[in-house]
């Protein structure tokens, strides 16, 4: 890979400049005095072609789905078609101010409205509101939605949540934010959820559960139908969080399987970009409960006409969650992304992500390495516990990550679900070939094998990428987050 | 089969070596009763090319009107390098930067942005971006009520010269946490904070006060007397600032005596198109005091285990995969594409360029007011000074004004009779560099006609 290169300031110079991209003005035009900035701003003074080179080689020192296989488990790293991007860069979605009037706006109402719809159908929920901005702001939405639901059946004293072991971080981190108690409950040995503890953990102040489903663990919670069962007669509610909705995209959906809210991340199982950490996108989907309470706006249709639905139009609503509509662009790409795939399309997502998973696990095992639930299918990821290589051979799952890079392969996600030791949660996606799961599986056999014969090449891995293992502690501990220019 | 590589013998060898009779076989651990075998609803496959035809009917329908709008969300000109740049694959189709050493090109983006938005904001340092300025200001109000310790309210004054859809979406987010956010009426002849009526509240415990500036007028707050109120009443300062406005007017970092506490914003108008609405950019910076309770990523520089200068995430303890039930929020991901749009926008116009769109702005607000107050009927409702801008009452409700301006291709604003209907017939229009004088004549024209 490219070696480093320096910061964009230390590029700079007094008095250089892009200048094509300066507009005309006069120079006397100035706020009044007493409103004034002293000094202008310290950003960088470069050439066009400086900072496009800059930028480009930057670019360099990352991988991407478009450079490497990149099998992070639970994020979905699939291929981003090309399409999805360039028609959402049509310059009539592009230059569309979000509060024109919605006459101006039938073109992207029309795409939004189908995408609502689209979700529902693959969902089996009865509404959907595509404002959350990203997974976290859903799984906010799906709470406040259960709080809203409770509160207004004068059921307020339901204020806890429940959340397995397993669960993402978001799960309890936003149930705190929506000011509920968070219940942690135990996962089986097998994967499955323990439904002792939960039937104890149930109680008149049960607001709902969060479940996501297949798990993080990468097993099918077979016994879903109980669960909902069992928390529905408790007067809770069950929240579906889709970051593991690729794995069964038309085969079986949440609103079937008893859950009453749902958040998709649309940058995972609808491929849109994960673009070096966002933005996401967040829809929800509800069933007829919470329908009254969907976040705002959602894309109304009266006859052939597409408008905004407000707060006169759905006064139970939580309210807005951002300043406009939520993230548009990405849900224009989504939009491309589910009309060329089609239904059948959508089938064969589940079908070759589940496939691939499954092939993956098959041939690591052959290759000696152990499954965290050997009794298992796996659904569109699964994990390896390389607990057995780090007691006998000292080397962790981190270092196997890190060599991993070297060979060319971005790293599986490390040490989540934090209840499995030493993992790998691994996710192929349907987009990659049998031949890039067959290197991917050389590279962690050949990297087993140095761990055995000369562990020390592991352990300081990687040796071929911009820089090497970084100091984390360093980094927060004399914290250097922002460049400031010398005192002069 | 779209985006799937798998041959039919492929599909034989995998199923082989998994033990498995066919593909169905695999979801054998999903009850029976649930699966399903169709998606009824869902359209059809359709090839790329069928799919670029309609979008672009679509895309084409919704025209290119001439717009006036600002109202949190501003159209300048992008330079072409951004969206060339940003739609590079190496950043484009990248993840959150958990393998450092393999991400070492959008942490070093992480760390410029950050970079420019301190530099901006003249505050000590900044996340690595939020989803849009409405939810960085629900995440600021969140934050100053972590970060003022001897604050037992958890009130935040809201002056009603805030962005409205902000204030609605702050409420909504900091609502399960208890936070009361109080409004404080602006002085209708100047359009600025009623710094009377925030007399009143001397005294009582507020955890902070929200400053808009430019505020959503368009007017220019005295944002000295207002820092300056809330430091002798213990409050702290949460500013919500423009940043194409911070070319030219004072930073946060600067008002008062001490500065802002936290600055938020949404970077929208650097390098992100209008897009309906998104996706946009939320900001935050705030002071170094305050850091380990700013929400969000944060890339730090360090060195690796040779000694040389890298990137990494760092105070991670703050974050949800960390903290879980304890975290600063929930926040996940940042706006990584738009964040980075904004530093190469940002990089590309540098000092000079952000001060020529600012002048512009101001220039072309003004040219706009101008040319529309000689219309009978139509003046400029607030006298002061404002930046891109500005507020015009008309005789006539807006509504269907607007209505008749689109369809001659203008939007011409935005009616503010809901959210303030004490201004009465009142119009909020906007002007940006990008903004002729053959535009603003053409809509001087089309009101004209509109509101004769």
């Amino acid at each position: 890979m490219a070696k480093t290169e320096p910061l964009i300031f230390e590029l700079s110079r007094p008095g250089r400049g892009a200048t094509a991209q300066f507009p005309d003005v006069d120079a006397e035009i100035d706020v009044p005095a007493a409103f004034r900035r002293r000094r202008p701003p310290a950003l960088p003074e470069v050439s066009e072609l400086q900072a496009v080179r800059h930028y480009t080689r930057l670019s360099q020192l990352n991988f991407g789905i478009d450079t490497h296989f990149y099998p992070l488990g639970s994020c979905t790293m699939k291929y981003n078609p090309r399409v999805c991007n360039s028609l959402a860069m049509l310059p009539g979605f592009l230059g569309r101010h979000p509060l024109a009037p919605a006459s101006t706006g039938q073109g992207v109402l029309a795409c939004l409205f189908e995408l609502q719809e689209m979700l529902k159908h693959v969902t089996g929920m009865a509404g959907v509101s595509l404002t959350p901005m990203a997974g976290a702001q859903g799984e906010f939405a799906g709470v406040a939605m259960i709080r809203a639901y409770h509160r207004a059946r004068g059921d307020s004293a339901r204020n806890e949540i429940i959340v397995p072991d397993a669960a993402h971080g978001t799960n309890p981190a936003t149930a705190t934010m929506c000011g509920m108690k968070v219940r942690e409950i135990p996962t089986l040995a097998d994967g499955d959820v323990d439904l002792a503890a939960l039937g104890a953990a149930l109680s008149p102040a049960t607001a709902g559960i969060m479940l996501t489903n297949p798990s993080t663990l990468g097993v099918f919670e077979r016994r879903i139908v109980e669960i909902a069962r069992m928390v529905h007669e408790a007067g809770g509610l069950l929240y579906y969080d889709g970051a593991n909705l690729n794995a069964i995209l038309g085969k079986v959906r949440p609103g079937d399987m008893g859950f009453d809210v749902i958040h998709m991340n649309l940058h995972k199982t609808f491929s849109t970009p994960h673009g070096g950490g966002g933005p996401g996108s967040g829809a929800v989907g509800v069933g007829k409960r919470l329908l009254p309470h969907l976040p705002l706006p959602v894309v109304g249709r009266e006859g052939d006409r597409y408008r905004w639905l407000d707060e006169r139009d759905l006064p139970g609503s939580i309210g807005r969650l951002s300043g406009f509509m939520g993230n548009t662009g990405v849900l224009l790409r989504a939009w491309v992304y589910m009309r060329i795939l089609g239904a059948a399309g959508m089938r064969r997502v589940a079908e070759y992500s589940t496939l691939n998973a499954n092939y993956l696990l098959a041939r690591l095992r052959e290759a000696g390495f152990e499954p965290a639930y050997p009794g298992r299918r796996a659904s569109h990821e699964f994990i390896v516990t390389l607990k057995r290589e780090a007691r006998e051979l000292g080397v962790t799952a981190m270092d196997f990550a890190k060599r991993l890079l070297d060979h060319g392969y971005h790293a599986p996600t490390t040490y989540f679900p934090l209840l499995v030791p030493e993992c790998l949660l691994i996710e192929p996606t349907e987009s990659e070939s049998r031949e890039e799961l067959d290197g991917f599986v050389d590279a962690l056999a050949a990297i087993k094998n140095e761990a055995a014969t000369d562990a020390a090449v592991v352990k300081s891995a990687p040796h071929t990428m911009p820089v090497r293992r970084l100091d984390d502690v360093r980094a927060a501990r004399q914290l250097d987050i922002a460049w400031k220019p010398a005192a002069t | 089969m779209p985006y799937i590589p798998h041959t039919p013998d492929d599909v034989r060898a995998m199923l082989d070596r998994i033990g498995a009779a066919s593909i169905d076989d695999l979801f054998d651990e999903i009850p029976n009763s649930l699966r399903i075998d169709a998606l009824p609803g869902v359209p059809a496959a359709l090839p790329e090319m069928d799919v670029a035809r309609l979008a672009a009917a679509r895309a084409a329908a919704d025209g290119r009107p001439l717009n006036f709008i600002g109202a949190g969300a501003y159209e300048h000109h992008i330079p072409a390098p951004v969206w060339a740049l940003v739609t590079r694959g190496e950043i484009y189709s990248a993840y959150t930067p958990y393998q450092a050493e393999a991400s070492q090109g959008t942490l070093q983006v992480m760390y410029e942005y950050q970079s420019m938005i301190a530099a901006l904001t003249a505050m000590d340092v900044s996340n690595a971006s939020l989803y849009d300025g409405a939810s960085a200001l629900a995440e600021a109000c969140l934050m100053a009520v972590r970060a003022h310790r001897r604050s037992k309210s958890a009130r935040i004054l809201v002056p009603a010269t805030v962005n409205p859809t902000w204030r609605r979406v702050a409420e909504v987010i900091t609502e399960g946490q208890g936070l009361k956010l109080d409004a404080v009426p602006y002085d209708l002849a100047t359009g600025c904070v009623d710094v009377k009526a925030l007399e009143r509240h001397a005294g009582e415990d507020i955890t902070a006060i929200v400053i808009q500036q430019p505020n959503f007028f368009g007017q220019l707050e005295d944002v000295d007397v207002l820092t300056r109120w809330a430091r002798a009443n213990g409050a702290l300062v949460i500013a919500a600032v423009n940043p194409v406005a911070l070319a030219l007017v004072a930073p946060p970092g600067e008002w008062g005596d001490g500065g802002a506490d936290i600055a938020v914003g949404d970077a929208q108008p650097c390098g992100v198109p209008l897009s309906s609405g998104g996706p946009y950019v939320g900001f935050m910076a705030c002071r170094m005091e305050h850091v380990r309770q700013m929400p969000g990523r944060i890339a730090g520089r360090t060195v690796d285990t040779a000694g040389k200068p890298g990137f990494t995430l760092t105070l991670q303890a703050r974050e949800q995969h960390i903290r879980r039930a304890k975290a600063t929020s929930n926040i996940c991901t940042n706006q990584g594409l738009l964040m980075t749009a904004a530093t190469i926008h940002l990089a590309l116009l540098g000092p000079e360029g952000l001060g020529r769109v600012a002048r512009a702005c101001l220039a072309r607000t003004a040219e706009l007011v101008a040319a529309l107050t000689q219309l009978p009927g139509v003046r400029e409702v607030f006298p002061g000074p404002r930046f891109h801008e500005a507020v015009l009452k008309l005789e006539r409700p807006a509504g269907p004004v607007l209505d008749a301006l689109a369809a001659e291709g203008i939007v011409g604003g935005l009616d503010l009779e809901r959210d303030f209907p004490e201004l009465g017939h009142a119009l909020l229009v906007c002007a940006t560099e990008t903004r002729t004088t053959a535009d603003i004549e053409a809509y001087a024209r089309a009101l004209g006609r509109a509101a004769a």
